[in-house]
């Protein structure tokens, strides 16, 4: 005779903590992958919430398995032949070039993630104190809310939980004294709120002079920056770009592409432009400076320049590079120098750099491989941190 | 839910009397209806939701709620314990047909759990939940205690984990003790002595080193290590407490097709003689067709083990397969039974990578169907585990040798890479792996730094 038992849910979730350290390791994976997650998005438009996906290849659970010939069985329909094709194992493609899928002991399964959440838990860990804010820009954001004065109708959030207590005594009072007046002498008991003691708070728009951030992105889009250059340079901008964005309710984005001339490009130009020729550092930053004198005083706002390269400049242009460079540290609020997979015969621009600008809020960082894209960005955002 | 728990009782005592008369012997049967999280969890924890925690259970969970979301898997309809009492779950939300059907396919699995030889053996089925709980209860003690804590505890289990399948694989087999060994290895070289062949020059042959660690090939590397590592001894605990556990699952690894095939049998075989009311009958059939149907891409193995029972019982009468579900294993169940009549109803046919396609090798046709049988039975069970071996241990700078087993199939390198991470950090010396990739002779090897290097020989 069985003997059956009523559903018993298990007194606590069993699997939530083990959950919980698998979703940890999961972000240090995708910290580790971020130039692979992030290379595809657009710095700017509407990216905050869309849900983007992220193969998570990091936690494999490894152990010795077969690889190649290994041979695979399944019941057919009696129609198969020798050396026909069954499947074709297609995702390697547009995996990286790890050509990932393709193994057998590959399990990529798949975490959904806004976009906005995985600045959040990077950038939270983080713990960086907030950006310097000394400036106020003269245009005023409508954005802000100010309580003013009391309202029956509302929503739960607004609810101003003292008033409508206080309308409950007021109510109270008022039948205490009705019932004297009326000559009944019993006991009012409990006395519940009703719908009509309920006050919600009324707001008002009103207008706040906001803070406002420029980013200026900079890069080197001569020959020699080829694709790969390009895809980290992206992950890069975009992180810092919403980095800033945390800071500020209002940023704005210029992109400044430059091989011994610079031009201000869209966004899409800007990662997909190739030149030919070779490289004036100085150009970029000039026109930066100019983009600054034009649009954005600084004054009134808070300015960050950003310049990605190779580190591959023409010799002759390196004092001049120089010179700009410091004029842009005067203006910038944090002026950042990335060098990104520097080639064999690169003009050590970098060091020219280290040697001859003392600037405060100058910071130099390179990155040699994806890995780096994290360490590289701490160091940029650490600087700040420190001057801040 | 259409059902009531009396109406569970009623169908189950019917079962129960039929699957006795049947000449099912089994364990006591409890039941427990839960819902799909707690189903969801019990999968993941293998049916011991007190078992030790680690991240990878949290993973097999995210993964399985996934598959679920995209319907990518069907929902578990049961999960049965190896236990005495047996103990099933069986989801709330199922169907009366489901239920009963489930029901009838639990005693099957209760049966096959009590009586075939594997089981009978390489498990203890009156202490198995108790063992599982004591196991987690001195893990989480090794967590809370300070002096090693949550992530010491993890990177042996992480490492544990990827070794897990490396142990003895022969159930039941004694362990030869060292003096037995030695005297094996002796005799060995005495009759090889003695019994040289007069007309042939003689050959010098080496006395054994009976001063060699191992002695002979090794395969339980966790053992070795627990034997001949430098481990604390809670350390050594947590690999023993994996080695058990594994060592649990793996008669149910040796005879997924038998199990499942078992079950399915006895499911039908039972709802065809219950005398079901028409609409279940209608009902039954087209579960238990869904529950057998053929995969594509795959083989299924609640359809594979059925047909050939199902087979057998034709041919020699239902006798046979109580014989077989005692003796048997996955492997020689393929080997002895899968004919060549059932290769061609079943349309097996094997399959190989080239390149990015998959290209059929074999059909079951005349000439390839024992090339499917013999390469199917290699292919199930332990049999999808490369064979890893410890075959010496310098004494001098502790370097640890390995070997891989080959016999064909070739190691996936990157996963050979990062399993001897753990092995050498475990070990806390320098581990070689000699292998063979694109048919040369190759040595994977990884030091105590972690950093691996990989070396091929010419032909």
């Amino acid at each position: 005779m069985a003997i059956f038992r009523e559903f018993n849910p298990i007194e606590r979730d069993r699997s939530i903590e083990d959950r919980r350290r698998h979703r940890q390791l999961t972000e240090e994976t995708i910290k580790k992958n971020l130039a692979d997650i992030l290379s595809e998005e657009s710095i700017i438009g509407e990216s905050k919430d869309k849900k983007i996906k992220i193969p998570i290849k990091g936690l494999k659970e490894y152990h010795f398995i077969y690889g190649k010939n290994m041979p695979g069985f399944s019941s057919g329909n009696g129609s198969e032949k020798r050396g026909d094709k069954i499947f074709s194992d297609n995702s390697a493609q547009g995996q990286g070039k790890n050509g990932a899928g393709s193994d057998p002991g590959e399990e990529i399964y798949e975490t959904e993630v806004t976009i906005e959440e995985i600045i959040d838990y990077l950038f939270e860990s983080l713990n960086l104190p907030y950006l310097e804010k000394k400036k106020y820009s003269e245009i005023l954001s409508e954005n802000s809310c100010k309580k003013s004065g009391y309202q029956k109708k509302g929503i739960p959030p607004r609810l101003a939980k003292n008033r409508t207590v206080v309308e409950k005594l007021k109510r109270k009072q008022m039948t205490k004294k009705f019932m004297q007046e009326a000559g009944l002498d019993q006991e009012l008991g409990r006395f519940p709120f009703k719908e009509d003691d309920l006050r919600y708070f009324r707001v008002k728009e009103t207008k706040k002079r906001e803070l406002n951030a420029v980013v200026i992105c900079i890069m080197d889009t001569s020959g020699s920056m080829d694709q790969t250059k390009k895809y980290l340079a992206r992950s890069f901008f975009f992180l810092l770009y919403q980095f800033v964005k945390l800071k500020y309710l209002n940023v704005e984005v210029v992109f400044i592409a430059h091989s011994t001339e610079a031009k201000i490009v869209t966004e899409k130009e800007f990662f997909h432009k190739v030149e030919s020729g070779g490289t004036f550092i100085s150009s970029g930053y000039n026109k930066a400076l100019e983009v600054i004198e034009e649009n954005y005083n600084p004054n009134n706002w808070n300015i960050y320049a950003f310049h990605v390269s190779d580190g591959d400049n023409f010799t002759q242009d390196n004092l001049r590079a120089i010179d700009s460079a410091k004029k842009l540290c005067s203006l910038c609020n944090l002026f950042g120098y990335t060098e990104i997979l520097p080639g064999m015969f690169s003009s050590n621009i970098k060091k020219k750099f280290a040697e001859k600008i003392q600037a405060k809020n100058f910071v130099i960082t390179t990155i040699l491989k994806k890995e780096d894209l994290w360490p590289a960005l701490k160091n940029v955002l650490k600087k700040d941190s420190k001057e801040g | 839910m259409d059902y009531t728990l009396s109406d569970l009782y009623t169908w189950s005592e019917k079962i129960e009397k039929m699957a006795v008369d049947c000449g099912l012997e089994f364990y006591p049967q409890e039941f427990e209806i839960v819902n799909y999280d707690d189903m969801l969890a019990y999968e993941v924890y293998l049916g011991m939701p007190s078992r030790y925690p680690h991240w990878s259970f949290g993973k097999a969970y995210e993964k399985l709620k996934t598959l679920y979301r995209y319907n990518l898997t069907g929902l578990p309809y049961e999960m049965v314990i190896n236990s005495d009492p047996c103990i099933a779950y069986l989801l709330k939300e199922n169907s009366l047909l489901l239920q009963i059907l489930t029901i009838a396919h639990v005693y099957g699995h209760n049966d096959f759990f009590k009586n075939n030889r594997l089981f009978k053996i390489g498990t203890d089925a009156k202490y198995t939940i108790e063992s599982f709980k004591n196991h987690a209860r001195t893990i989480r003690s090794y967590i809370n205690d300070p002096s090693i804590g949550y992530e010491n505890v993890e990177m042996v289990l992480n490492a544990a984990h990827s070794l897990k399948l490396q142990i003895a694989r022969t159930v039941g087999e004694r362990k030869l003790t060292q003096e037995e060994i030695k005297q094996k290895l002796l005799d060995t070289y005495n009759d090889q002595h003695s019994n040289y062949n007069t007309l042939e020059p003689p050959k010098e042959i080496d006395p054994p080193d009976l001063t060699k660690i191992p002695l002979e090939p090794y395969e339980d590397i966790i053992y070795f290590l627990m034997e001949y590592g430098d481990l604390t001894e809670w350390q050594q605990n947590l690999l023993s407490i994996v080695r058990e556990e594994t060592k649990y699952f793996i008669p149910q690894i040796e005879t997924k097709i038998m199990n499942e095939g078992w079950a399915s049998y006895w499911h039908y075989r039972i709802l065809q003689k219950l005398d079901l009311p028409q609409s279940l009958h209608l009902e039954f059939i087209k579960r238990h067709n869904d529950v057998v149907a053929p995969q594509r891409g795959g083989l299924n193995p609640y359809y594979l083990g059925f047909e050939i029972y199902h087979d057998l019982v034709e041919r020699y009468g239902e006798d046979k397969i109580f014989e077989v579900r005692l003796l048997d294993r996955d492997e020689s169940f393929i080997r002895r039974y899968l004919t060549e009549d059932l290769c061609a109803k079943l349309n097996l046919f094997e399959y190989k990578k080239k390149g990015s396609d998959y290209v059929v090798e074999e059909i079951s046709d005349e000439l390839g169907w024992e090339k499917i049988r013999s390469d199917l039975s290699n292919n199930v069970g332990m049999g999808l585990i490369p064979l890893i071996r410890v075959t010496d241990l310098n004494k001098k700078d502790k370097c640890l040798f390995l070997e891989h087993v080959y016999d064909g199939r070739e190691l996936q390198c990157k996963y050979a890479e990062e399993t001897l991470k753990y092995i050498a950090s475990l070990w806390g010396a320098r581990v070689e792996l000699k292998t063979i990739m694109d048919n040369k002779k190759t040595i994977i090897s990884c030091d105590e730094q972690n950093k691996v290097s990989i070396i091929t020989y010419a032909q």
